[in-house]
């Protein structure tokens, strides 16, 4: 065994006793760890079953069974092992856990994972490489596994954050749609989300046009204290949320004072503008980023072109400039209507209840009653920002195929 | 025939003078309110003890709810210093009234005059009695603080007084207790052996609270603490408490209608109130909606409706008598209230005007203690 070839990488396999065996005991004993706290055996039982398994394994199944096969009889075995521990639920479990030490003991015992290393790396650069696409993976993990776990939780049968027995047996009476239900049909939802859906687009169109001829201004090299006026604008970005919340207060309770009085608007229409204002001047930074950024690649002598053979500033605004800056636009218009739909601090405090959005619901809603309701909003949110985010990147592929843009 | 029409022509004046003069009469009164509330279940039994109604009875009038409540103090003083004030009527804490009161930020109320007298001919001051604990504070309910168990996890023989808190021999594992001195400090006086009545005597001076302090450093680690009310609940049902101290209502729901394995005390329970107040600097249409509305809320009727709802005791005297069944599971709702007699046999009276005078001092030690 110690000398046998690795024949991808073309160099000696280290000894199983010290090498393989030992790695593998180790993520026996940690996956048997966890399989048995979920299947409540308790944790020393669970370790130690998770090592016999894990030796059992790893002296049987490289001998006399090819990867695949191999690979399938583990995760059967710990399948039917948590069958027999835990019912459906623990199948499940066991399957995954399975499939986990199988490719585990082909990984470690053939060598596989010296593959994408140059033959000649050292054992060090080897685990480096090895280590550098764990951390990646973890990093993955941890960014998406809080927002994965919300979804199941959405459909608890009961009114609580928990996962109840029932629900970890995968039994249909635990699950409902209740929360959902609510959602769509209770008013102390639905206000605010009608009220997110007005303010959010309202304030987006404001930063997009006022952000994208900000940033167009600010390209041109005439213009006079360019960097101090950007330091400006891109200020309520930097400064802590909190305090710019704190002056929006003030300053625009004044204003939807003079409004109500000199205007005659009602209280809601000022407390609607408050905070379309409000949220238009968070959004404004994000598209005079994007924008600058994209104007960075923007060939100024085509506007020369343009106005060469007549056309006015506006006319080459739209027909030469803003198609070509577009993506920019749209992504820092993205950004733009996702800070305001997230947005919880300056709707506190400029808004009405009136004006109560989601995410103010959601905050009040988790502070006072911990209401799976929440969670069911979270969810019908996820999926809407994935479809948004793919459809603005279909979209922009799609243009930029069209324009020949696009390297591929 | 002439008489007739006579007649005809007087009435139909008379009706349209009073059609007139009502449409008048409700044109004082502005459309729309913005009541703030705690959120949760409790904010639901107000929704259906007496602003759906009242609602139906006043078309065209609409209500906000904004749950801000526990952080009402902070929030009306910004409005006032901008001169911009949304919240009609406000429902807080008893402690918190008498804050607001102070500082000039909730108005004066005139009970007899502003509020229904009650169903058995007593008046409003008589009917409420001695909840009447600031001049701007209209009591509606009676809460109280006490402690919930997981009764899958305390083995056989359940807690039965408030000293199982401090207990960690017979029920080891972590508790939850409110981030804040108010009803810890007595409670670890309490079960250190103080009488009752000695407790705030005790924790006025230095040694005392050293005592109080001294005591819940024995189950310091194993304390979880919590600021929303939800808190608990949660903790309870997720199974990461043994046990913990909530309001009342919240138990009820959990063990009543969430039907979790959760038992209560009712052992040195904590009485509170909570009320309304109406917001100083509202302009005269919008006082005049705001009165009319709280008169109609706190009347005998409505307050008994609410205990329908949610197990809080009625503050009216004259209410007792009319608390029913709950709305939904149709359980008898008074053996549920902290006021029942059999529920209120060992009762802690929180004292407000002590805590007015000690609140920032300890506050601030228990701050201390805590981050040892």
């Amino acid at each position: 065994m110690a000398a046998a070839f690795n024949p991808t990488a073309g160099k000696p396999l280290r000894p199983f006793m010290t090498f393989a065996l030992p790695l593998l005991l180790a993520f026996g004993a940690i996956l048997g760890f966890i399989g048995g706290q979920a299947a409540g055996l308790g944790p020393a039982a669970g370790t130690l079953v998770g090592i016999i398994v894990a030796a059992v394994l790893a002296f049987v199944l490289p001998r006399y069974l090819p990867q695949r096969s191999g690979r399938w009889t583990a995760t059967g075995i710990c399948g039917v092992l948590g069958l027999l521990a835990g019912g459906l639920a623990g199948f499940i479990g066991g399957v995954i856990l399975g499939a986990l030490l199988g490719w585990a003991v082909y990984w470690l015992t053939k060598g596989n994972y010296r593959r994408g290393v140059p033959v000649y790396a050292t054992s060090g650069q080897t685990l480096w490489h090895n280590a550098f696409k764990f951390i990646c993976g973890a990093i993955f993990f941890f960014l998406i596994a809080p927002i994965v776990t919300v979804i199941p939780l959405s459909f608890n049968a009961e009114n609580f954050f928990t996962f109840t027995p029932g629900m970890l047996a995968l039994d249909p009476e635990a699950y409902s749609l209740r929360h959902y239900r609510d959602f769509f049909t209770n008013d102390a939802w639905l206000q605010p989300l009608k009220n997110s859906l007005i303010i959010a687009p309202l304030a987006t169109i404001i930063s997009v046009t006022l952000g994208t001829l900000a940033a167009i201004g600010l390209s041109q090299s005439h213009v006079p204290a360019r960097r101090a006026i950007m330091a400006i604008l891109i200020s309520p970005m930097i400064v802590p949320l909190i305090i710019s919340a704190t002056g929006m207060f003030f300053f625009y309770s004044q204003m939807g004072l003079w409004m109500e009085e000199y205007l005659g608007l009602s209280k809601d229409l000022t407390g609607y503008i408050k905070v379309v204002l409000a949220h238009a001047a968070l959004g404004i930074p994000f598209v005079i980023i994007t924008v600058t950024a994209t104007l960075v690649g923007f060939d100024q002598s085509l506007t020369r072109a343009a106005a060469n053979m007549g056309a006015g500033p506006a006319k080459t605004f739209f027909k030469i400039q803003m198609p070509l800056i577009l993506p920019g636009v749209i992504s820092g218009g993205l950004f733009a209507f996702i800070t305001s739909f997230d947005e919880v601090v300056v709707v506190l405090f400029v808004g009405a209840a009136a004006q109560k959005t989601l995410p103010w619901q959601m905050f009040t809603g988790l502070r006072e009653q911990i209401s799976p309701t929440i969670l069911a909003v979270a969810t019908v949110l996820v999926c809407v920002s994935i479809c948004l985010l793919t459809v603005v990147e279909l979209l922009r592929r799609r243009s930029e195929r069209l324009r020949g843009m696009s390297p591929g | 025939m002439t008489l007739k029409t006579k007649l005809g022509a007087t009435t139909a004046l008379v009706l349209a003078g009073t059609t007139v003069f009502s449409a008048a009469n409700a044109q004082e009164m502005a459309n729309d309110m913005t009541i703030v509330s705690w959120g949760g279940a409790y904010q639901n039994s107000q929704q259906k003890a007496y602003v759906e109604p009242y609602l139906e009875m006043n078309e065209g009038v609409t209500a906000v709810w904004d749950e801000s409540s526990a952080e009402a103090v902070a929030k009306l003083r910004a409005m006032n210093e901008a001169g911009n004030v949304t919240w009609d009527v406000v429902d807080v804490v008893a402690s918190d009234a008498i804050r607001l009161c102070d500082e000039g930020l909730a108005m004066e109320i005139d009970f007899n005059e502003m509020l229904a007298d009650g169903d058995d001919g007593s008046t409003a001051e008589e009917d409420f009695g001695d909840l009447l604990v600031s001049d701007c504070f209209i009591p509606q309910i009676v809460y109280s603080t006490t402690v919930g168990y997981r009764t899958d996890m305390v083995g056989d023989t359940a807690p039965t007084d408030i000293c199982a808190l401090f207990d960690l021999d017979t029920y080891p594992g972590m508790r939850s207790l409110e981030r804040r001195p108010i009803n810890n400090m007595e409670w670890a006086l309490l079960c250190d052996g103080v009488a009752k009545e000695d407790v705030y005597d005790v924790l006025e001076t230095e040694e005392g609270q050293d005592q109080a302090f001294a005591k819940l450093d024995t189950i310091k680690d194993n304390v979880v603490w919590w600021t929303a009310g939800a808190d608990t609940p949660q903790l309870l049902a997720d199974g990461e408490v043994i046990m913990g101290s909530t309001y009342n209502g919240r138990l009820f729901s959990a063990i009543e209608e969430q039907d979790q394995p959760i038992g209560m005390l009712w052992d040195a329970q904590v009485f509170d109130l909570d009320g309304w107040i109406i917001p100083t600097g509202l302009s005269e249409e919008r006082l005049a909606r705001a009165l009319d509305f709280v008169r109609f809320a706190t009347d005998t009727q409505r307050l008994a409706d609410q205990s329908k709802y949610i197990s809080y005791g009625p503050a009216r005297a004259s209410s007792a008598p009319l608390v029913g069944q709950h709305a939904e599971l149709g359980i008898e709702m008074a053996q549920h209230m902290p006021t029942d007699p059999a529920n209120a046999t060992n009762t802690f009276l929180y004292n407000y005007e002590w805590w007015a005078d000690y609140r920032d001092d300890l506050d601030a030690k228990f701050q201390a203690w805590l981050a040892q």
